[in-house]
């Protein structure tokens, strides 16, 4: 079966602002994802390495102000809700299966490669910058963050300067 | 009012909120083709500009939304999250998330809805943004001072600016109709095709163009419902038109010895002038906050009438006015002022000994009320103050 055609942008566009905005009037806080992955880290942290975890600052600190730990979190419960909300689209109009999306001059090796790493340093980048795309950009916009607004124009910024030296991950 | 977070909506309740918001997020950045990498990198080399649209349209929608409740009071403004900046680590952690974008062709909550759909290259990208953030947290004393380094607090665009919210909304939306008009041309130029300005395409497009702005003109031009509410105290007050129901000094002490459990005496005057001297069993709710949340069962219930008292009349009035659009509250005004009803109970002089027979009366009915109002607020010290209410601000991002 044919994938079915992506929807209109703007539309898109519109209904994911809406979601924002029910958010935001519900909850009082705007959308993430980056902060879901950091819940998965800590835990992980937790129980692979409970003396390390009881013994470095950092973790010590966010057990204290989490006390009812770092998977009763708000941002994983929503990642949850995206991870079936995507599956849920993806099947709808037939794009749900095991794929490796890549540009046409690159090997498989080098795509995952790529990911990865692109990866590390999101993930990095989104802790430094207390947020990602999401949490920072553009829920920051909707409630006129400077910071949220400025990480943002660093992120498009840093991707477009960065473009043309990496263009062969992605033209012919 | 919004946010229905603690309020209406429990804690723990949040949680399945934030599952079910999670499906709408998920499922639009799905159908909108956040799934796939090539249409995310397509923003970078001019083929595909549909995060551009999708992510400019989301943030200004919800941008004027935010704004409009506001605007109709149906948020509390001052209580949503608004992300903090921290300068030199927002602008260099930008900077490195740009690079893991162009590099690994995803963003966090992208690369989630692509593994979600069983794209390989998502799943890989979500393992990395794990050790990324791995490497964070162990190396957090290193990264500590540029971490916390130019707190800003909480700023906002607009304010940083010195422009008014609508006037900073405006600007942007413009800026995203431009580029939006701006990317179809380029994409249209990548991919080869012919940019449709057909008649009915090109009135359809100014039409749709249209609508933020004609909002953000509303917001601009007519007043809030907080700005209406001063005004019509302001006409009110003017015009001399309202009634005020009124309660005399001597009443109000019959009715607080007698029926303390009905009345909720409420002194409109600063916290300070409160803590100098109140009258028996009143609270305090300052006339400038009493549109705060945090009061706002006083003006809505219906079980107790709420009087109001002040040092001078205007205030008491104000308040009783501002109480008329909070809720449906029944409200009168102490008719005597916060001095006048401690001199009537609390200086008295006795009557001469051939005074009327009613003065004698009244000044044994105050005398006696004086004693009754301060035992009864020693007996009812514990119940009578409000529960002091925390009103959280919320705390969001990624953290």
């Amino acid at each position: 079966m044919k994938p079915k055609p992506y929807m209109n942008p703007y539309l898109a566009g519109f209904f994911l602002g809406l979601v924002l905005l029910a958010t935001i009037y519900m909850t009082g806080r705007g959308l993430g994802a980056s902060g879901a992955v950091k819940s998965a880290v800590i835990a992980t942290v937790e129980v692979a390495a409970p003396e390390h975890y009881d013994n470095t600052q950092f973790y010590a600190e966010y057990d204290e102000k989490h006390p009812e730990g770092p998977l009763r979190n708000w941002l994983v419960f929503e990642i949850l809700g995206v991870l079936a909300g995507a599956f849920l689209s993806g099947v709808i109009a037939n794009r749900a299966a095991i794929k490796l999306e890549k540009g046409p001059r690159i090997r498989n090796g080098l795509r995952i490669t790529a990911a990865v790493l692109g990866g590390i340093l999101f993930g990095f980048g989104s802790q430094l910058g207390r947020g990602c795309t999401s949490g920072s950009a553009l829920s920051g916009m909707a409630v006129m963050s400077f910071g949220g607004i400025l990480t943002m124009g660093a992120i498009f910024g840093s991707a477009y300067a960065l473009a043309y030296f990496v263009r062969k991950l992605w033209l012919k | 009012m919004g946010p229905l977070v603690p309020e209406i909506f429990s804690n723990e309740f949040n949680l399945v909120i934030a599952f079910f918001v999670g499906i709408g997020f998920g499922f639009i950045l799905e159908q909108a083709g956040f799934s796939s990498t090539k249409k995310l990198v397509g923003l970078f080399y001019g083929y595909d500009f549909t995060v551009l649209k999708v992510f400019f349209t989301a943030g200004i929608t919800a941008m004027i939304g935010v704004l409009l409740l506001g605007h109709f009071d149906l948020l509390d403004l001052n209580l949503i999250y608004v992300n903090p900046t921290f300068l030199w680590s927002a602008i260099i952690g930008g900077c490195i998330m740009g690079a893991g974008f162009v590099i690994g062709g995803f963003c966090p909550g992208t690369s989630i809805c692509a593994a979600a759909i069983g794209k390989l290259d998502g799943m890989a990208f979500v393992v990395g943004s794990f050790f990324g953030i791995f490497i964070f947290t162990e190396g957090y004393p290193l990264l500590e001072d540029i971490y916390l380094a130019e707190n800003w607090g909480a700023v906002r665009f607009d304010r940083f600016l010195g422009i008014s919210p609508e006037l900073f909304a405006f600007l942007l939306t413009l800026i995203a109709v431009v580029a939006f008009f701006a990317v179809t041309q380029i994409e249209n130029r990548a991919n080869k095709l012919r940019t449709d300005f057909s008649k009915g395409r090109v009135t359809r497009n100014f039409a749709l163009g249209f609508i933020p702005f004609a909002i953000i003109a509303l917001l601009a031009f007519t007043p809030s419902r907080q700005e209406y509410i001063q005004q019509e105290i302001r006409e009110a007050r003017q015009q001399k038109k309202c009634v005020f129901k009124e309660i005399s000094a001597d009443k109000l002490a019959f009715e607080l010895i007698h029926n303390h459990y009905k009345i909720n005496l409420i002194d409109v005057r600063d916290n300070e002038k409160f803590k100098e001297y109140h009258l028996p069993l009143a609270i305090n709710i300052p006339v400038d906050s009493m549109n705060k949340r945090e009061w706002n069962e006083y003006f809505t219930q219906k079980h107790n009438i709420n009087i109001f008292y002040a040092d001078v009349d205007t205030t008491a009035k104000k308040a009783c006015l501002l109480a008329r659009f909070l809720g449906k509250s029944e409200n009168y005004i102490l008719r005597e002022s916060t001095g006048q009803f401690r001199d009537i109970f609390y200086n008295l002089t006795p009557p001469p000994p051939d005074a009327h027979k009613d003065d004698i009366n009244l000044y044994r009915f105050r005398f006696q009320a004086a004693a009754d109002m301060l035992n009864l607020e020693n007996a009812l010290k514990k119940f009578t103050q409000p529960v002091k209410k925390k009103v959280k601000k919320i705390q969001g991002g990624c953290s």
